[in-house]
């Protein structure tokens, strides 16, 4: 073993108390942070999945119409115009099917599932309910919001007169499996209806989307919707959640088109994440902080007490960077042994915090909250770093030692 | 004779240089000690004896003169290069205590290597242990040095110091607390390494017992060098 080593283990060796001090710090601290990490990332996780359970991550729509004067004023002049905004009528994405490919290929996404979506009644009998209707293939939806997983009756299959619906709107309108009713839709002007068997209930966990939902096959939506060929919108899942805004802005930018991320469309949440970031981040910097002036502070003490073996190691030959090296290396080894016990105790905090937090029925309440490998890896090294910064005082103190002084105590 | 080992000529040594304390140690010190002299060097308390060992040991730089070790001016070298004199060149025993106290006998003795080359093999070790044998602790390697008497302590700082094969070593009062049985053993230990290893050693000690066994007697007072005289062996 190199000079270094065996000078900075045995000093760690012989002064147990202080090791066993500062190791400990440094498993506190390192524990703290990995837990609070968890904790918020994992409540974040859950609190995005429940609102993106239903949302595409990224929804591609026509640009908007806009009325224009006919005639803009020119150099000079004045026009006084009293320009009306336009009523929005369903359209189709321009070129939509030449998009698709292009969305397929773009880097960062992960599912493309065109949608015609508009309005229509519901009826059946007497009963007339408001919803919304929205044509997709199953398959490819599926990919954006996993309907299949909320079926709670039937299975998410559409045929060309097939359809899937709210369970507050199959309530409403006395719907089960198997029963039929009518959309009405009256796009064109002129009321066009079609009548419908119900292949599956699902529930989107939101009371209005429950009430208002009706998924139909996509060609039959463009049909009933008056957009032959056409689709209303373009949903988009992507890899990384919080990098959809800025993939927005260039597929808006690439495209000509209203791109929305689900960051624009829930801004308040977003708010609210970044705040929860911002507050544990600076606990983490305190916490991470403390720590290494708890092991500063212990080296600085133990470079006084070993003045005398410093000095004979200098005297002996050793180099001022040889004596820096073996306090750094000793801030090293208390920072990697103190965080590997600290990344322990964080596992065994998760694993009993899991355990305690459990629905009434026993279900763990949070899924999402995991110790996953790079936080292992960002404690350790982290720790690293923060134990050789916290030594470099110490061990250049050490270094400056004179060796005929030190010698003569 | 052959060329000298280390050769002092004019050394000057003042502290607190330009403050209201500035007092001059050592007042121009001719000296040269040839490869295998065995010195001693004697003199009152505060003549300097310490300091001048210090120099010698390139623990500290003079102020003045011109420090030749084996013939080159240490003042024209580096720190590192100073300190790797040190480590090569140089065996220390000190005053006693002056052990590394978390290691056991046979790592003290290893350590002045380790630092000189690097990771210990395995027939430096063995080399170690033979050379705390010779000292008389073959049994008392693994030993800490606070489980070790006073004379036992010494004689492993001695096996340290000459663990390099150091052409001097320089030894601080080596007997200084010592009764005067282990003291004789000590001094004998080190003449002995003298005798069969050809190490030159300069021996600062209050004893005049001990002195008039050396070859050699510098004497110092009030930092001057008052008598350098060949000593006919008494015993």
């Amino acid at each position: 073993m190199p000079f270094e080593w065996v000078v900075a283990l045995r000093f760690l060796r012989e002064g147990r108390l202080q090791t066993a001090l500062i190791v400990g710090g440094a498993a506190a601290g390192v524990a703290v942070v990995m837990f609070i990490t968890a904790l918020v990332n994992g409540l974040q996780a859950n609190t995005i999945k429940r609102v993106l359970g239903t949302q595409a991550h990224i929804v591609i729509r026509p640009i908007e119409e806009v009325a224009r004067p006919q005639r803009d004023a020119a150099a000079g002049e004045s026009v006084a115009a009293r320009v009306e905004a336009r009523a929005q009528r369903l359209r189709s994405i321009d070129q939509w099917r030449a998009l698709e490919p292009l969305l397929d290929r773009t880097p960062g996404v992960v599912a493309v599932s065109p949608m015609v979506s508009g309005p229509a009644f519901a009826l059946r009998g007497d009963a007339s309910k408001s919803v919304a209707v929205l044509g997709i293939d199953p398959a490819r939806y599926d990919r954006i919001v996993a309907v299949g997983e909320k079926l709670v009756a039937g299975a998410f299959r559409l045929g060309p007169d097939d359809a899937v619906i709210g369970k507050e709107l199959a309530k409403d309108l006395g719907l089960a499996v198997g029963d039929r009713f009518r959309l009405l839709t009256a796009e064109t002007g002129t009321p066009v209806t079609q009548n419908f068997t119900v292949t599956g209930v699902v529930d989107l966990g939101v009371r209005d989307l429950n009430r208002r939902s009706v998924y139909v096959a996509f060609r039959t939506a463009q049909t009933l919707l008056a957009l032959p060929g056409g689709a209303s919108q373009i949903d988009l899942k992507v890899e990384d959640l919080f990098g959809a805004e800025e993939l927005a802005r260039r597929l808006e930018a690439q495209t000509g088109l209203t791109v929305e991320s689900w960051m624009r469309t829930n801004e308040q949440l977003l708010a609210a994440i970044n705040a929860q970031n911002l507050s544990t981040g600076t606990i983490r910097t305190f916490v991470a902080l403390i720590v290494a002036v708890g092991i500063a502070s212990v080296l600085v003490v133990w470079v006084v007490q070993k003045r005398r073996e410093i000095g004979i190691l200098r005297a002996m030959g050793a180099t001022r960077e040889r004596v820096q090296r073996v306090f750094l290396l000793q801030g090293a080894i208390v920072a990697v042994v103190g965080s590997l016990a600290g990344s322990l105790l964080a596992t065994a905090m998760i694993a009993a915090f899991l355990r305690l937090a459990r629905n009434a029925d026993g279900t763990p309440l949070f899924d999402t909250i995991t110790l996953p490998p790079w936080l292992y890896v960002a404690a350790i090294g982290g720790a690293l770093v923060g134990g050789i910064a916290a030594a470099i005082l110490p061990a250049r103190s050490a270094a400056r030692l004179d060796p005929a002084q030190a010698i003569r105590m | 004779m052959s060329d000298p080992l280390i050769e002092l000529a004019g050394i000057r040594k003042v502290y607190g240089r330009g403050t209201d304390v500035e007092v001059e140690v050592l007042h121009g010190i001719d000296l040269a000690i040839a490869p295998g002299e065995f010195t001693a060097l004697v003199g009152p308390s505060g003549s300097g004896k310490s300091t001048l060992l210090n120099l010698i040991g390139l623990l500290e730089a003079p102020t003045a003169g011109s420090y030749r070790f084996a013939g080159r001016e240490t003042a024209a070298l580096p720190e590192r290069e100073i300190t790797r004199l040190r480590a090569t060149s140089l065996g220390f025993v000190c005053q006693v205590h002056h052990l590394l106290p978390a290691f056991t006998a046979v790592e003290n003795v290893l350590m002045p290597g380790l630092i000189a080359h690097g990771p210990v093999s395995a027939e430096r070790r063995e080399a170690a242990r033979a050379l705390l044998g010779d000292v008389g602790l073959g049994d008392r390697v693994d030993y800490l040095p606070r489980k070790l008497s006073g004379g036992q302590q010494q004689r492993v700082a001695i096996a340290r110091a000459l663990s390099i094969a150091p052409p001097l070593v320089l030894a601080d009062e080596p007997t200084g607390n010592l009764d005067t049985h282990s003291a004789d053993d000590i001094f004998a230990l080190m003449r002995r390494f003298n005798e069969t290893r050809g190490t030159a050693f300069l021996i600062v000690t209050h004893d005049p017992r001990l002195a008039r066994r050396c070859d050699r007697i510098v004497s110092l007072v009030d930092g001057r060098i008052a008598g350098d005289e060949p000593n006919v062996r008494s015993s």
